[in-house]
């Protein structure tokens, strides 16, 4: 069954021009999004997951440029878009949530005006009706007496309540899409927790399919349905959630797992990726994970493999899947059962 | 908010006893019998005492105070000892004058500075940026009564399209209302600029950005009323400064104002209109700043400088 695909993200290439030089943040990439469904985005800091999120809605700053690429939304690409076009999908078709709900919120507007915002640009609702549709929002993502928060301002809230209030600003005019940037990394657990579950209802309400980036893993296994592992401004693996848990092909994606703790294997220690991400003024010529793999042979150091199809809705940035590899062609990337213990 | 605002205007009666106290001293703390002066040099002993009783200068210091004290309340400030007629006469109506001088150029200050400040922030190292910039530290750096000169040599001299010197009809205050607003809008400029480039950093304005709000409403509200917060500290002390510092202006442009009244009194030595214009001043910038502390509040709802 084929699925239908709300957005599209071809070849997207977004640099940073500073002083002269060009810092390619996000270097050609690559995703679909399933309607309904939730594709996670992962990655470690500086992979470029934000900016690829960021350039979704176009709201990346100066010096910071789209330089190429396609976003196709529904069939139509949006970097062809003016801003006046933009500015009819942002808040509308495709909404955004951020990282730090505490200074997310403008703190001179109350929580109603900031809410009545996108329902009168959007949906021209007036005072009255914006009040009740901000009070009817806020109970949706389960903020208590929301009536009487309407009127407070943003200091006067948690920051758990202040995501909530945020996914009530992106939901205000039934988005199509929901880009979440981390949208639990500066709640606590528990908090945590209660936001990826409202989140999982509102999409299964709403039938709205939600890109989740995320640097954490356990984010992605609770939340998503496909991933995107992002390394060094490029797509590493995209696969469904399952099988990159299961069968992880890229020898980064493996690090990642590797360096998780686990319940359902017995582990010594965690095994950590080794080296460092390369500096964006100094990445290799070849596979940007090349100095940091363990199985990188001279063809990795010397070219940058393609995103390759490797079996159906699975794809892999990784020469041991091809027919060029010189390595050991018996290569196994990923051994869960090495890393147990066999005393037990 | 209303107990707010009464909290704050309880708080200004131990400020404005301490301004009254300083107010008062000053007639006891400065050399010279007042008496004598009155006098003259050559006046006999007797005439003397005569006017120290008459002024009450005989008295305790707390009853001076206090008979000085209930007759300010009451509206009289005093007797003034150059011309013997009652201060308040002689003080007010050049103070509404230096008022009006100092709203119209603290208006034009806001304004222009609000104004030249949000385009320099939003289009950041911009030519419209630097020029603004470079007019800025002309502002800042002209002397105020050197301003008023050229101003009256190129629009009043060379022109003619303005009066050079005076306070009456509406033409003859623009010269005087630049020459005094400019330094004020060149420090409220710079100061809106970096409150601006750092609020429109920060990650509600992207926030308002990804609900679809147009960037003119982003930047006229969203980005503003954070901004505005040290600028209407700036402001009000502006305010306040140049209700006491208009006096080179109104020398300049020969204004019958109350900062020449203040020197002009310093030198005759006529203290009850020294002490007046003293009180009036530090009464105006204890209540400016009140109505300062009391826009925070509207500005932003957080502060409580009752804490």
């Amino acid at each position: 069954m084929s699925q239908e695909t709300i957005l599209e993200v071809n070849d997207l290439r977004t640099s940073f021009f500073v002083e002269g030089n060009e810092v390619k943040a996000v270097d050609g990439v690559t995703f679909d999004v399933p309607k309904g469904k939730t594709l996670g985005i992962v990655g470690e800091s500086g992979s470029g997951k934000s900016i690829s999120a960021l350039s979704i809605l176009q709201l990346i700053d100066s010096p910071g440029k789209i330089v190429g690429g396609e976003i196709n939304f529904k069939g139509d690409n949006l970097l062809k878009y003016n801003d006046n076009q933009m500015r009819k999908i942002r808040g509308n078709q495709i909404s955004m949530i951020f990282q730090e709900p505490m200074t997310s919120l403008n703190p001179v507007y109350t929580v109603g005006q900031q809410l009545r915002e996108a329902l009168k640009i959007h949906r021209g609702l007036g005072k009255e009706a914006g009040t009740e549709k901000a009070v009817e929002l806020l109970e949706l993502v389960g903020i208590p007496s929301p009536r009487s928060r309407v009127t407070q301002y943003p200091f006067e809230l948690s920051g758990g309540m202040r995501q909530r209030v945020m996914i009530a600003m992106a939901l205000a005019c039934d988005p199509e899409l929901l880009v979440a940037d981390e949208p639990t990394t500066a709640l606590d657990v528990t908090i945590q927790a209660q936001i990826l579950e409202l989140l999982k209802e509102l999409q299964d309400e709403f039938d709205m399919s939600i890109i989740m980036i995320t640097h954490d893993l356990g984010v992605v296994a609770e939340t998503c349905d496909y991933v995107a592992v992002m390394y060094c401004g490029k797509v590493v693996e995209y696969a469904d959630v399952n099988t990159l848990f299961k069968n992880p092909r890229h020898p980064y994606t493996v690090g990642l797992l590797n360096s998780l703790p686990r319940s359902d294997v017995d582990q010594e220690e965690l095994e950590p990726i080794h080296g460092t991400v390369p500096a964006p003024h100094e990445m290799p010529v070849g596979c940007r994970f090349a100095p940091r793999c363990p199985f990188a042979t001279d063809l990795c150091h010397e070219k940058l493999p393609d995103l390759e199809d490797i079996g159906d809705e699975e794809q892999v940035r990784c020469w041991i899947y091809t027919d060029e590899w010189d390595g050991d062609p018996e290569v196994k990337v990923y051994e869960p059962e090495a890393r147990t213990t066999k005393d037990q | 908010m209303t107990v707010y605002i009464i909290r704050r205007v309880l708080q200004l009666i131990p400020v404005l006893l301490g301004v009254s106290i300083l107010v008062f001293s000053l007639m006891h703390l400065t050399p010279g019998n007042p008496a004598q002066l009155m006098a003259g040099e050559s006046a006999p002993p007797d005439t003397i005492e005569q006017i120290e009783e008459s002024l009450g200068l005989n008295d305790p210091l707390p009853v001076q105070y206090w008979d000085y004290i209930s007759g300010v309340v009451q509206g009289d400030l005093g007797t003034s000892m150059r011309y013997n007629t009652p201060v308040a006469d002689e003080v007010w109506p050049k103070f509404k004058v230096t008022l009006e001088l100092s709203i119209y150029s603290t208006i034009l200050s806001i304004f222009m500075g609000l104004l030249a400040g949000i385009i320099s922030a939003v289009r950041q190292y911009s030519i419209s940026d630097i020029t603004i910039m470079i007019i800025a530290l002309f502002g800042l750096s002209m002397p105020n009564f050197w301003l008023g000169l050229m101003l009256i040599q190129w629009f009043a001299v060379n022109l003619g399209w303005f009066p050079p010197t005076g306070w009456e009809g509406p033409s003859s205050i623009v010269l005087p209302v630049i020459s005094l607003g400019t330094a004020g809008a060149a420090i409220i400029a710079r100061m809106t600029r970096s409150s601006m480039l750092d609020v429109i950093s920060q990650d509600y304005i992207r926030t308002a950005r990804a609900k679809g709000v147009k960037k003119r409403v982003i930047i006229y509200k969203h980005a503003l009323k954070n901004a505005l917060i040290p600028v209407v500290t700036v402001a009000g002390l502006q305010f306040g400064a140049l209700l006491a510092g208009a006096v080179l202006t109104e020398s300049v442009f020969a204004i019958n104002g109350m900062g020449r009244l203040l020197v002009d009194s310093i030198i005759q030595r006529d203290f009850p209109v020294v002490q007046a214009c003293i009180l009036i001043i530090a009464v105006v910038f204890v209540v400016v700043n009140l109505i300062v502390d009391i826009s925070y509040k509207f500005l932003n709802k957080r502060i409580d400088l009752n804490d």
